[in-house]
């Protein structure tokens, strides 16, 4: 497996200007509204600590709670299967289909399937599938994968969307206006949903004592899907437990909120039993999780009820864009999430970051995320996986901080550097910094001279 | 199968971190504003629209809906213009333009209507008419969110939805489009239940 370049791919990112800026304020804005509706429920603080707690709680028990989860779900009627991995899940998936000659598949979003790579492999074994939330169905027909956990498409702009579906469903090219678009997609999938014999959706949230699942989405595709095809497959990961119905009060007041800002999305669905004389299949994933459970700097990415906030937020992800992390989880929560996939694959993700921390204080789960994108790099200095100019840069600034004698010299050497030295040497290949910005001119005095010499005392 | 079972099982267990204490949940906001009002505001935030009626339901319905020649309803109250079919054919009602049902409740703080299958007959007339009229009793209104998962209807339902408005997306651009794939439109009569 080759290595994800970040800062490669998020240099091309920059170059499409109009794109990057409006995906830096797109999701400026989302953050922006998810400050003032959390800000209207006072109990916001209490409502993240509680979720936390509950979380913790349930990862700590989850052997437990997946029990309880399968003895309720089949007490109901669900069929449940387990899948250690991405490889087992599809062909579970796949083996269900097969049984039930189900040849067309409507199927909701679902990062997990996403992870799972399930399309290509269906698609390989004659399976067609119609993703059906638009932000997902576009990605599909372009053969991009989502560049967001919430919003799939969120770095296509209207002529971008115009142009994939104009290739791929006979919209007219020259008509961007978006409720066309929005509104081709939806009479170009309804048909789908009457002929399909399956669908699939993922979940949001898994309850032990019910053995029910929740999904929350907008446009009603999941709910359509499911309540009309005479098969619904739900691909869930082992760590969406929550014990009861009730803490659903707490994660569907935040999720939201904290996704889009708004109160809750338009439609929360919940999943007991099938419809009589029709299936339900629960496959419970494990790709990694367990895991991760045992890791223990970084177990509490776990408790993550992918709402994107911590995207919205991440000055990085805003002017990188999803698909620079070459992975299915991008932002603050894939850099910390994918390393647990392939460390090498991803090593240069903990590097794209500022750790400004802004992602751990909007997390409605209090992920320390900032704090494990710092322990990532620890981990991969320590593996030797850092790039070559990137670890003797490290190398050398340690021997020059740990001396202060040496610091000195370097400091005014860089300094009398700045006014000095040609461009070409200035900005060389060693200085990343300087790549895409201006080194700043050099004060007159370093701090230490004037130090010195306006307080006149000894150092 | 059976041994995928297991070893996550067990793979779980030898990794479950320390035990951490399940916490009581405070009832937030369970004396907030139930009335029809708060209701209806949180209702519009989402795109829904409250219409007091006027005559029968059955008339606030017609009124609504002036030009809707396929009406189909799931509660006694209101005749459609066609029954409602068999809940094993739910295809049948896609030529649908307007769907009615009443909720068993609502909830003040997101404008949201419980609905199950033992409300719709058949599920997919939530979702694939092109518009929902709900009936809402104005007594059956809870004041939270986290209050509405303590009512039982919850443990029994093969199928329950809160729907909040109707389906939406903004997935381009960030621009707002009422009526995605699901109903275009979601009106809420209050009216006692009968």
């Amino acid at each position: 497996m080759s290595r994800v370049d970040h800062a490669e791919a998020s240099s091309r990112f920059i170059e499409a200007k109009d794109h990057a800026d409006f995906h830096d304020q797109r999701l400026w804005d989302l953050r922006g509204k998810r400050d003032t509706e959390s800000r209207k429920l006072p109990e916001w603080e209490a409502l993240r600590m509680l979720a936390s707690q509950i979380k913790e709680h349930t990862l700590s028990h989850l052997a437990d709670y997946l029990e309880e989860f399968e003895r309720n779900a089949k007490a109901n009627g669900i069929v449940v299967h387990w899948a250690r991995d991405a490889a087992e899940h599809n062909e579970t998936v796949y083996r269900i289909l097969q049984q039930h000659g189900a040849t067309t598949l409507v199927k909701s979003k679902s990062m997990l399937t996403d992870e799972c790579e399930m399309r290509p492999y269906l698609a390989r074994r004659g399976v067609e599938i119609i993703e059906t939330d638009l932000g997902e169905r576009i990605q599909q027909l372009d053969d991009e994968p989502p560049s967001h956990i919430v919003v799939p498409a969120v770095h296509k702009l209207r002529a971008d969307v115009a142009e994939v579906f104009a290739r791929h469903i006979g919209t007219d090219p020259g008509n961007h206006d978006v409720p066309y678009l929005a509104e081709s997609q939806r009479r170009h999938t309804r048909p789908y949903y009457l002929k399909a014999q399956a669908a699939m959706t993922g979940a949001n949230f898994a309850v032990a004592e019910t053995g029910s699942f929740v999904v929350c989405t907008n446009e009603g595709n999941a709910d359509l899907g499911a309540n009309i095809a005479p098969l619904h497959i739900a691909s869930i990961g082992i760590e969406k437990l929550i014990p009861k119905l009730e803490h659903l009060g707490v994660f569907v007041r935040m999720l939201s909120r904290s996704a889009l800002g708004s109160p809750i999305t338009q439609i929360t669905s919940h999943f007991r039993a099938p419809r009589p004389g029709t299936e339900l299949h629960v496959v419970l994933v494990d790709n990694g999780r367990s895991e991760r459970l045992g890791m223990a700097d970084f177990w509490r990415s776990l408790k993550c009820i992918r709402c994107g906030a911590c995207m919205n937020t991440c000055p990085v992800y805003r002017r990188s864009g999803g698909l620079s992390y070459g992975s299915t989880y991008s932002g603050p929560i894939g850099v910390i999430i994918d390393p647990t996939f392939d460390l090498r694959k991803y090593s240069s993700l903990p590097f794209a970051s500022t750790l400004n921390g802004s992602c751990t204080m909007v997390c409605p789960v209090k992920i320390d995320i900032h704090a494990q994108i710092m322990k990532w790099r620890e981990v991969i200095a320590q593996r030797h996986q850092l790039p070559m100019v990137k670890r003797e840069a490290m190398r050398l600034a340690g021997k020059v901080l740990a001396s202060p004698r040496l610091y000195r010299a370097a400091v005014e050497a860089a300094a009398a550097g700045i006014d000095h030295l040609p461009r070409t040497l200035l900005y060389n290949p060693f200085n990343a910094w300087g790549r895409q910005r201006e080194v700043p001119a050099a004060p007159a005095l370093t701090f230490r001279q004037w130090y010195l010499k306006h307080r006149g005392g000894k150092p | 199968m059976t041994g995928s079972r297991e070893q996550i099982l067990a793979a779980v267990r030898g990794h479950q971190p320390a035990p951490v204490e399940l916490p009581e949940l405070p009832d937030f906001n369970a004396d907030a504003d139930t009335s029809l009002v708060a209701f209806g505001d949180a209702l519009a935030r989402l795109g829904g629209r409250l219409v007091m009626p006027e005559g029968t339901p059955a008339d606030t319905v017609r009124a609504c809906h002036p030009q809707a020649q396929v009406i189909v309803s799931a509660t006694p109250e209101v005749a459609g213009t066609r029954p409602l079919p068999d809940a094993a054919q739910p295809g049948a009602l896609d030529d649908v333009e307007v769907g009615v049902v009443r909720a068993a409740f609502g909830v003040a703080e997101t404008g949201s209507v419980y609905l199950s299958e033992a409300e719709f007959g058949v599920n997919a007339l939530g979702f694939l008419p092109q518009h929902l009229v709900v009936l809402l009793d104005p007594a059956a209104i809870l004041p939270g969110i986290q209050q509405a998962w303590r009512h039982p209807a919850f443990r029994s339902a093969r199928y329950a939805a809160l729907m909040t408005g109707p389906s939406a997306t903004a997935d381009i651009e960030g621009v707002l489009i009422r009526g995605a794939q699901g109903v275009r439109s979601l009106t809420v009569i209050p009216c006692a239940a009968p």
